[in-house]
C-alpha cells in the first residue's frame, strides 16, 4: 500500500533548523498513533527518538597516548593495571571493556567480583580522572625506549575514540536457570529451578526494535552515544537479520546489532559506566539512542510498536546455553516481563531487568531535546544495514 | 506491634550464653534470625528481626545492652550510592526481604533500608557497585 505521507531526511532537517520539527520519544509515539492513526501521525511527527542503557560487552576505545622522548613503540600497555591491546602502532592501543585488571583473582574465589576492568578505565578517563599508564617495549633503532610509566588523563591523549563492535542488540533472550544451583551469568544471577527470569532490552524504547528491517538506520546514521554524538559505522558483529519475526516484523530473538564510533573526549561518565558482573566479568554500560526519521506511514507503523507486541524466547542458561543448545522454553512479551513476574510452567516467577528502562527513557528525552533545539541534525545513511 | 531488623555484636565473654531466648521469656518478643556468625576469636554477630510491643522492645534492647552487646539498626549498614545506581534492577533478583524493589511503570529501583536485613547479597551483584557496606556503626540504639 502506497504511503500518502512521504518525507525526506533533508526536508526533516530543514524543519529542525527552523525549530518546526515535531519530535517525540518511542514511548510517546505509541499513544499518538493509537489516537490519531498512522497517516495523521506520520504527517505530524518528524522524528521518533529511542534509547537504551545496559551493559554492552563488545565495547572499547582506541587511544593514541602520544609520542615520548626518547621515542617508543609500545608492545605491552596497561591502564590502571588493565592490559590494553598494543599490537597496532607505536603509541596506539585498544582498551576493551571486558578486560579485567592484570592481578584480578577472576573466578578463583567463585563467584568472582571483577571489581575493575577496561570498562572502569573508560569511565575513569571520561570522568577526567588520573589513570596510570604503563608500557613496555623491546626497543628499535627508531623507537629506543623500553619502558614508560606515567600518570595521564584523557586530555593528554591526542585521540581517544569509543569504538564498540556490537551494541544495541535488536532483542535479547529472557534467561532462566533450570539447573539446581544458582549460576552467575552475563544475564545476572539466576536462581535454580527457574527462580527468576532476567531480560535485557528496553523493549518499546529499544533503537533497533523500532526499525526492525533497518529502513532508516544505516552506515553514517548519527546517534546519541555515551552522552555525545556518535555514528553507526557498520552492522554490529553477529548482526543476523534472518530470524523468525512477528507479523509486524519484530524479531522474536536476538538479531541485528550496531557497530558504533564516537569521540570519547566528548562523552560523559554518566552514560559510560564501568560494570562488574558477579561471576562473569567486567563490562561497560553504554547509553545509546537512535533517531528514527518518519519518512512515511510504513516507518510510523514500526515505531508505534509497544511492549506487548515485542516477544522474546525463554532460554535456559543452566545447561542449554553453555552447551550451545538453542531451545526455547516459551515466548514472553515485554509487557509481561516488565510487570515483575511471568508464568512459567504454571509457576509465577519474578522477572529482573538488566537494562535500565529509566535511563533509556532519559536518553530518548535528551536526544529529543537536542533535535528540538537544533543541536542535532539527522544524517542520511550511506548504506542501510543488511535486512535479510 | 513494633518491629526492626537489628544487628547484635556479642563480646567473646558472653558468646556461649543463652541470651536471645530471654527476649522471648522475659519480654514477650518474637524474633527471626536472618544471619549469625561467630568469628575466629569468638566475637559473634547476629542479625535478626525483633518484634513485639514497643515498650517490651525497648526493655529487650536495654537488657541486651546491659550484657555488653552493641546494637545497630542494620539499615544503616547497607547504603545505596545514589550517584552510582543506574536503576537497572539486577539487585532485585537477590534481595531476600524486598528492601530493593521496582516501582512500575516508571521502572525506578527503590531501596527501603527499614526492610534491609544487611545480608549484603546486593553488594556484589550490583553491576555499578552502588550498594555499599558502611563500616560506620555509630548509629547505636
Amino acid at each position: 500500500m502506497a504511503s500518502k505521507v512521504n518525507k525526506t531526511i533533508n526536508e526533516i532537517n530543514e524543519k529542525i533548523k527552523k525549530g518546526k520539527a515535531v519530535v517525540v520519544t518511542a514511548e510517546e509515539i505509541i499513544d499518538i498513533v493509537r489516537k490519531k492513526g498512522r497517516q495523521k501521525a506520520a504527517r505530524e511527527v518528524d522524528v521518533v527518538t529511542t534509547g537504551t542503557f545496559s551493559p554492552m560487552c563488545s565495547s572499547g576505545a582506541f587511544i593514541n597516548f602520544g609520542h615520548t622522548v626518547p621515542t617508543m613503540k609500545a608492545a605491552k600497555v596497561w591502564l590502571n593495571n588493565v592490559p590494553a591491546y598494543a599490537g597496532i602502532a607505536a603509541v596506539d592501543i585498544y582498551i576493551g571493556a571486558t578486560e579485567p585488571a592484570a592481578d584480578d583473582p577472576l573466578n578463583k574465589v567463585y563467584p568472582g567480583e571483577f571489581r575493575y576492568g577496561g570498562g572502569h578505565v573508560i569511565q575513569d578517563l571520561v570522568a577526567g580522572k588520573v589513570v596510570k599508564l604503563r608500557a613496555e617495549a623491546y626497543g628499535t633503532d627508531c623507537y629506543p625506549r623500553k619502558d614508560l610509566e606515567k600518570d595521564v588523563t584523557i586530555n593528554d591523549f591526542p585521540s581517544a575514540i569509543l569504538c564498540n563492535p556490537r551494541n544495541a542488540y535488536q532483542n535479547y533472550n529472557c534467561a532462566i536457570n533450570l539447573s539446581d544451583k544458582t549460576i552467575y551469568t552475563y544475564m545476572g544471577p539466576l536462581k535454580p529451578r527457574a527462580g527468576n527470569a532476567n531480560y535485557a532490552t528496553s523493549g518499546q524504547l529499544s533503537p533497533l526494535l523500532n526499525d526492525p528491517y533497518f529502513k532508516t538506520v544505516g552506515i553514517g546514521t548519527k546517534i546519541f552515544l555515551g552522552g555525545a554524538q556518535g555514528f553507526i559505522v557498520w552492522p554490529g558483529t553477529q548482526h543476523n537479520p534472518s530470524v523468525p519475526r512477528t507479523k509486524k516484523g519484530v524479531p522474536r530473538r536476538p538479531s541485528g546489532a550496531l557497530f558504533v564510533v564516537g569521540d570519547l573526549k566528548k562523552m560523559s561518565p554518566k552514560w559510560l559506566v564501568g560494570v562488574s558482573i558477579l561471576g562473569y566479568g567486567c563490562s561497560l554500560a553504554v547509553g545509546l539512542g537512535v533517531p528514527i526519521p518518519i519518512l512515511n506511514e510504513e516507518i510510523i507503523r514500526y515505531v508505534a510498536i509497544s511492549d506487548e507486541e515485542i516477544y522474546t524466547q525463554i532460554v535456559d542458561y543452566g545447561y542449554d546455553y553453555p552447551n550451545g543448545i538453542t531451545k526455547s522454553y516459551g515466548e514472553v512479551n515485554y509487557k509481561e516481563l516488565k510487570s515483575g513476574s511471568i508464568i512459567f510452567n504454571g509457576q509465577k516467577i519474578p522477572t529482573v531487568p538488566l537494562s535500565s528502562y529509566k535511563k533509556a527513557k532519559e536518553i530518548a528525552q535528551i536526544l529529543k531535546e537536542w533535535i528540538l533545539e537544533g543541536k542535532f541534525l539527522l544524517t542520511e545513511p550511506q548504506q542501510l544495514l543488511p535486512s535479510a | 506491634m513494633y518491629s526492626k531488623i537489628i544487628a547484635l555484636r556479642f563480646p567473646k565473654e558472653i558468646v556461649d550464653k543463652p541470651i536471645v531466648v530471654n527476649l522471648v521469656k522475659k519480654f514477650d518478643l518474637t524474633f527471626n534470625i536472618l544471619k549469625a556468625t561467630i568469628f575466629p576469636r569468638k566475637e559473634g554477630i547476629l542479625v535478626m528481626e525483633l518484634r513485639g510491643h514497643r515498650k517490651n522492645f525497648n526493655k529487650g534492647i536495654e537488657y541486651l545492652r546491659s550484657l555488653g552487646i552493641s546494637i545497630s539498626i542494620t539499615g544503616q549498614d547497607v547504603r545505596r550510592n545514589q550517584e552510582k545506581c543506574y536503576h537497572c534492577g539486577t539487585c532485585t533478583a537477590v534481595c531476600p526481604t524486598g528492601a530493593l524493589y521496582i516501582i512500575r511503570p516508571d521502572m525506578e529501583v527503590m531501596f527501603d533500608s527499614e526492610r534491609c536485613s544487611a545480608c549484603e547479597m546486593c553488594v556484589a551483584v550490583c553491576p555499578a557497585r552502588a550498594m555499599e557496606v558502611s563500616l560506620d556503626k555509630v548509629h547505636v540504639l
